[in-house]
């Protein structure tokens, strides 16, 4: 636990020195695309308070300098399978997005939708010691959070305070200052597989960077595909992704539950392979030319060449309707929604006060999906598409990106997490000099 | 019809130069055609079938095209980090706006310079601008001017300091010429500059002669400080000078020149100083006569010679030497047959009175 509470606790201070030095690079792992952003960071005195123009999601300090997509190799269900097709393949997107920058970057900020992300809710409480809530108060209550039982080889992605209740007061954003005896808090903890975790950061470290800081794609596509409001009130994002499904619900700002589906895009691509006897690259083709959910009349009529070149003239000639694609895949994209669905239902979705669910990430994009969707999540879906930020190329505004760029709101503003706090004096060891030295910066 | 068409066409093709190929497929392509395309052509001689085989054999390439091994499009390791050094800023900085520029210059300064025909060129060249700038009438020197000397050291300066006018200024190492010249034993100090105008000033200053020293047969000229100032032919040269003798005597004029100041009195009979045993003086007057001075005080001893002249005339009396050596005692001794003719003056004074 102290372990992984250093590791992150480095990356923080990584992440520091990066945005001093004003340079960090972006690099989302997915399973059909690896994509890196550059972002430079101006500071807060390009914009004033008095320009109006306010914090704006935290995307008014940074810019896209840089920016590359190439295809993933090595990994499977967002997770990574052959390390050095991988880290090929990492190379080949940071060293595109630096030429595109003109700048050599060091400190990067992964996310990654594998590793069997599970879902925790914990909840402490501290009597405080005097009267007002200071900072070690905070670091109290936090680390008197029982951990449950994460199972072995796991390790804790994100820890996030959620909600702050001081006596009966509940709802409290930031404590700090405010009058109370007895302080509770809900914290939210995401916990991953800690292979996943170990093999990327091998990856990243094989390529001469530094990782300041890592995430799981689904909180990072909630971050940029929902508004704000859908945040406050209460949403799930679903990211469809090429490897798997990833869902994050948001309330009041913060993600309360992250859940993923090990199916995607790629299920759909090796289903049309195999009904249709192509390989998987004329399967893909034909899925994002022709693909659809809803068949129309019209699509019987519509013949699709396939294509092929085992020189068989008969096999390369052949057509299908589009109707019959839409067969192929639709079952498919059926199954991965109810597979939400019980996810969700498992999560208590529908005990929320709203029941918004945005569908974004590049498996989103199949057409009909809009008209699909309702019959199985519910009414309030919307397809959606991540926030503009400054500088992204028109080529990465899709849906497909929206965990990329929800990392850049991410690394511009980040959550609170538990190890932003220095552990309280009483948790170290009875004779430990680190005790004494806290003890002294304390009273001194 | 069709075939022998075909072999004319093949036979025209292989007189004419092979057309340059635009890819390896349509390498292949290009050699195949006409014996594949002529058979079904011949056969079925539809045109449609013959396009179908055609696109076929352009798939077949295709399909040797993706047998083949792809490229990686990922960068090299050793690529990888060149790029990222590449984009450092400072090796960057450093390699373009110092390393390079150095390095070029360098290679041009050598590739230029190998050639000594073109090294030498730049000699001469900067030779010839050195001595245009040199020659140039400004720097000229054209007359050497020397203030401060009788015309007998001047013309000494001259032709031993031969200067071949003009010269150009650069060419003169004044500090070393006046160092030179000042050396010179008539010269107290020599200051040299040049005058606008081209003129050589050589300003001297010249010891004054204060007395004559003989050494051995030759007549040497000293200052005051016993520095030789030059040689004299004949005492005739300058009767103004005492005439000074004896071991030693160089180091003390200023002395001899106090005791011939004392003397002024029997100037017109003062011959010279004689320094004997580098101790003491002797006054050499005409006629041979010597006034031995003692090593201390010798000017009071000397006064009392001359006031027992002025008194008694006794420098005009038929003596040898006046011995002051002992001032309490002074000592005259006779010369020969004087002693005899006194005391036969004495006889007479005695038989006159007895």
């Amino acid at each position: 636990m102290t372990d992984l509470y250093q590791q992150q606790r480095a990356m923080r201070a990584m992440r520091k020195a990066a945005l001093e030095y004003g340079v960090v690079a972006i690099l989302d792992v997915g399973t059909s695309k690896i994509s890196c952003l550059v972002l430079r960071f101006d500071g807060p005195t390009r914009f004033r308070e008095s320009d109006g123009i306010g914090t704006l999601a935290g995307q008014s300090g940074f810019r896209v300098i840089g920016a590359a997509t190439t295809r993933s190799r090595g990994v499977r269900f967002g997770e990574i399978a052959t390390m050095q097709e991988t880290e090929r393949a990492i190379r080949t997107a940071v060293q595109a997005a630096q030429k595109m920058a003109a700048k050599r970057v060091d400190h990067v900020i992964a996310c990654f939708s594998g590793g069997a992300a599970r879902s925790y809710g914990l909840a402490g409480q501290v009597e405080l010691a005097s009267e007002a809530v200071s900072e070690d108060d905070i670091a109290r209550v936090l680390a008197a959070c029982e951990l449950p039982d994460i199972g072995e080889g796991r390790e804790a992605l994100h820890a996030q305070p959620v909600n702050f209740a001081l006596d009966h007061r509940s709802g409290l954003e930031d404590p700090r200052g405010q009058i109370g005896r007895r302080l509770s808090v809900d914290m939210h903890m995401l916990t991953v597989e800690a292979a996943t975790i170990r093999n990327l950061v091998y990856c990243i470290k094989r390529c001469d960077l530094e990782l300041a800081g890592i995430a799981n794609s689904a909180y990072m596509s909630g971050l940029s595909s929902l508004v704000e409001d859908e945040q406050e009130l209460g949403a799930a994002c679903i990211d469809m992704g090429g490897g798997s499904t990833g869902i994050s619900i948001f309330m009041r700002g913060h993600m309360v539950h992250g859940d993923s589906v090990a199916l995607g895009g790629d299920n759909v691509t090796a289903d049309i392979s195999k009904g249709l006897q192509v390989p998987l690259a004329t399967a893909e083709r034909i899925k994002t030319f022709y693909g659809g959910v809803q068949a129309t009349g019209m699509d019987d009529r519509e013949m699709i060449e396939i294509g092929g070149d085992t020189g068989d003239w008969e096999h390369d000639r052949r057509t299908v309707s589009r109707a019959e694609l839409i067969g192929i895949m639709r079952p498919r994209i059926e199954e991965i929604l109810e597979e939400v669905r019980a996810r969700l239902d498992a999560a208590g979705f529908d005990h929320l006060p709203s029941q918004q669910i945005v569908l974004t990430g590049g498996a989103s994009q199949v057409p009909g999906l809009d008209g699909l969707a309702p019959r199985i999540l519910g009414q309030q879906v919307r397809i959606g598409r991540p926030l503009r930020v400054q500088g992204l190329p028109q080529a990465a505004t899709g849906a497909a990106f929206s965990a990329t760029v929800g990392l850049c709101l991410f690394a511009a503003n980040p959550q609170d997490e538990w190890w932003d706090f220095d552990i309280p004096a009483d948790s170290y060891p009875a004779r430990s000099l680190r005790r004494v030295m806290k003890w002294l910066r304390d009273n001194w | 019809m069709r075939p022998l068409n075909l072999f004319a066409r093949r036979r025209a093709g292989a007189a004419q130069p092979p057309q340059p190929a635009p890819a390896v497929t349509a390498v292949s392509a290009a050699q195949e055609p006409p014996l594949t395309v002529a058979q079904p052509a011949a056969r079925a001689s539809k045109a449609k079938l013959l396009a179908e085989q055609a696109a076929r054999s352009a798939s077949a390439a295709q399909r040797a095209r993706a047998s083949r091994p792809r490229r990686d499009p990922a960068p090299s390791r050793i690529a990888y980090k060149l790029h990222r050094l590449w984009l450092t800023p400072m090796f960057r900085t450093g390699l373009l706006r110092i390393a390079l520029p150095l390095l070029l210059s360098f290679a041009l300064a050598y590739g230029y310079l190998g050639d000594p025909a073109r090294r030498g060129a730049i000699y001469a060249l900067i030779t010839d601008l050195r001595q245009s700038v040199k020659s140039r009438p400004e720097f000229m020197v054209r007359l050497v001017s020397i203030e401060g000397a009788s015309p007998e050291v001047a013309e000494l300066i001259r032709t031993r300091f031969p200067l071949e006018l003009p010269v150009s200024s650069f060419d003169l190492d004044l500090e070393v010429l006046q160092a030179e010249i000042a050396e010179l034993d008539a010269l107290e100090s020599a200051a040299l500059r040049i005058r606008p105008g081209g003129v050589l000033e050589i300003a001297v200053l010249q010891r004054r002669p204060a007395a004559i020293w003989r050494e051995g047969e030759s007549l040497v000229l000293l200052d005051r400080a016993g520095n030789r100032t030059g040689t004299l032919a004949s005492r005739a040269q300058r009767p103004e000078l005492p005439l000074l003798a004896g071991a030693g005597a160089r180091d003390r004029v200023e002395e001899a020149l106090a005791l011939t100041r004392a003397a002024r009195p029997i100037a017109a009979r003062l011959r010279g100083l004689v320094r004997i045993g580098q101790r003491r003086w002797d006054l050499v007057l005409e006629g041979g006569v010597t006034i031995r001075l003692p090593e201390q005080d010798p000017i009071p001893a000397l006064a009392q010679v001359i006031a027992l002249d002025e008194a008694q005339d006794l420098l005009a009396r038929a003596i040898l030497s006046v011995d002051m050596r002992n001032p309490l005692r002074p000592t005259i001794r006779l010369a020969p047959g004087a002693r005899a003719e006194m005391r036969r003056i004495k006889a007479i004074e005695m038989g006159e009175k007895s």
